[in-house]
């Protein structure tokens, strides 16, 4: 099928079948190998990326079913060449180690910061949604603690439910 | 070459269902798609995600119907869900993690019917109704009716999952849900349970008590129901744990053996009783 969705606020048009992971669209059509397959099972979230505005693993999505839809990945945080608030602080604060986990934490931790998913709440409460929040991206190095620290330090950065900071 | 079809509305799903039933139904595809690098593709599929004649949740007449279609993540942020119906709330939000609540339906939950599924147990403990469609026509089927054995169920092969309808629970009825698993996100249930208790102060009327992952299927327990009538909650606590035992078939796999899910859903029908008890004191 031909395949025509929004990635990353720019139309793309792919020749694929509607069974093939978004994914693989994405790595191999695209070349947008920023995505990470960790376990083709959606446990990892490594691959995770926004579809529609929401977060998602783009192994457990088919790609017929994004045509004419928005997606977004972490190639699309980046606002003219400066990082996302979650990005900058994920450098900052060591919360990346090895970086297989690492876009699809920056995916998910922009959209909890980006959708005010922490806003108005305190420092442990916070600190317990972000885990609770984040329990679909498993990262074996860092332990969670920095990235953790990290999305606390964007949510501050960034004021939330606006595109902000960026 | 998989043929794909996006239906506009259910007459032109349901059409495509009868034409086509090798057709896969796929929705949030968390179920289907698990590994689907490594699987055969499908002949065609027809695409149920955010089909808007079932992507809804609507309280109405005594009741609230969810579309086969919304999502868990729909489902846990609905006001009169989580006022109402507090046990599917709870099982929503321990399904999966969050990119998981954001593409997994109920009716994905219901159609793939394995006895790990956490809504399934809240649908038996809260006497849902299921409504399927076909071009055939509409029916209900009492969801304590559904499940036939091992991840079967009674969908006819032209008919798609349209909504469940969950009666409100009446103002003395209390209900419940509880999950044990290895962690709270991403983690298949060792055993999970819903009940929804009628309470004359603290006696029981009535329970409506359901265990998944403990049989082939989920399951009301019977046993812990009548054992449980008429006694006041600190008895039924005790009446629920010794009848529970003898009325299950908990398996060993890799992830239990039997002799620890069968403690662990004693502990948990007990619970469900205790529970109670202190918030019928408040
Ligand atoms: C990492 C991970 C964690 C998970 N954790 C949990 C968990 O904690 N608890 C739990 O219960 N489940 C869990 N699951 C399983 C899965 O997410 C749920 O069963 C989910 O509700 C399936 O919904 P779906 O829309 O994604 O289904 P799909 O994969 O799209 O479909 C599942 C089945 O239902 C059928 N179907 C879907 N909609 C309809 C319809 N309207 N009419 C007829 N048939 C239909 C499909 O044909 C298919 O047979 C997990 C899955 C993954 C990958
Ligand atoms: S690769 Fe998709 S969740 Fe692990
Ligand atoms: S940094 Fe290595 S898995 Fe997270």
């Amino acid at each position: 099928m031909k395949l025509a969705f929004e990635v990353n606020g720019e139309r793309r048009t792919v020749e694929t079948s509607p069974w093939k992971r978004l994914l693989d669209v994405l790595r191999e059509d695209l070349r947008l190998t920023g995505t990470k397959e960790g376990c083709g099972e959606g446990e990892c979230g490594a691959c995770t990326v926004e579809l529609d505005g929401e977060v998602v693993n783009s192994c457990l999505v088919a790609a017929g079913q994004c045509d004419g839809r928005r997606i977004v990945t972490v190639e699309g945080l980046a606002r003219g060449g400066v990082l996302h608030a979650v990005q900058r602080q994920l450098v900052a604060c060591g919360g990346a180690q090895c970086g297989i986990c690492t876009p699809g934490i920056a995916v998910c931790a922009a959209h909890v910061v980006d959708r005010g998913l922490i806003a108005g709440c305190d420092d442990a409460t916070a600190r317990a949604k972000i885990r609770d929040l984040l329990a679909g991206n498993i990262c074996r190095c860092t332990g969670y603690q920095l990235i953790v620290d990290a999305v606390i330090a964007a949510a501050r950065e960034v004021a939330p439910g606006t595109e902000g900071a960026r | 070459m998989t043929a794909y079809l996006r239906p506009r509305d259910l007459d032109e799903a349901l059409a495509a269902r009868a034409a086509h039933p090798d057709w896969m139904v796929l929705a949030g595809a968390t179920d289907l798609m698990v590994n689907a690098n490594h699987r055969a593709a499908p002949t065609g599929i027809l695409d149920l995600w955010r089909l808007a004649p079932i992507c809804f949740v609507r309280a109405a007449d005594g009741e609230i119907a969810i579309g086969a279609g919304a999502t868990w993540l729909e489902v846990e942020r609905d006001a009169a869900v989580c006022t109402h119906l507090a046990p599917l709330a709870a099982a929503a939000r321990e399904i999966g993690a969050l990119q998981i609540q954001a593409r997994a339906t109920l009716g994905g939950n219901v159609g793939t019917s394995s006895p790990v599924g956490d809504s399934l147990p809240v649908l038996l403990a809260l006497d849902a109704e299921l409504e399927v469609a076909s071009v055939r026509g509409r029916r209900r089927v009492p969801y304590r009716e559904w499940c036939t054995g091992y991840r079967t169920t009674r969908l006819a092969a032209d008919e798609l999952i349209v909504a469940a309808h969950l009666p409100l629970p009446g103002p003395t009825t209390r209900t419940v849900w509880r999950k044990v698993g290895t962690r709270r996100a991403q983690s298949i249930s060792k055993v999970m349970g819903a009940a929804a208790i009628t309470l004359d102060g603290d006696v029981v009327i009535d329970a409506r008590v359901a265990l998944g992952a403990i049989a082939d299927r989920p399951v009301r327990i019977a046993a812990v129901e009548a054992a449980v009538r008429g006694q006041r909650l600190a008895d039924a606590a005790h009446a629920a744990r010794a009848a529970v035992g003898p009325a299950i078939q908990p398996i060993d796999d890799v992830r239990s053996t039997a002799s620890y899910r069968r403690e662990v859903a004693e502990n948990l029908v007990a619970r469900f009783f205790h529970g109670m008890m202190q918030r019928a004191d408040r």
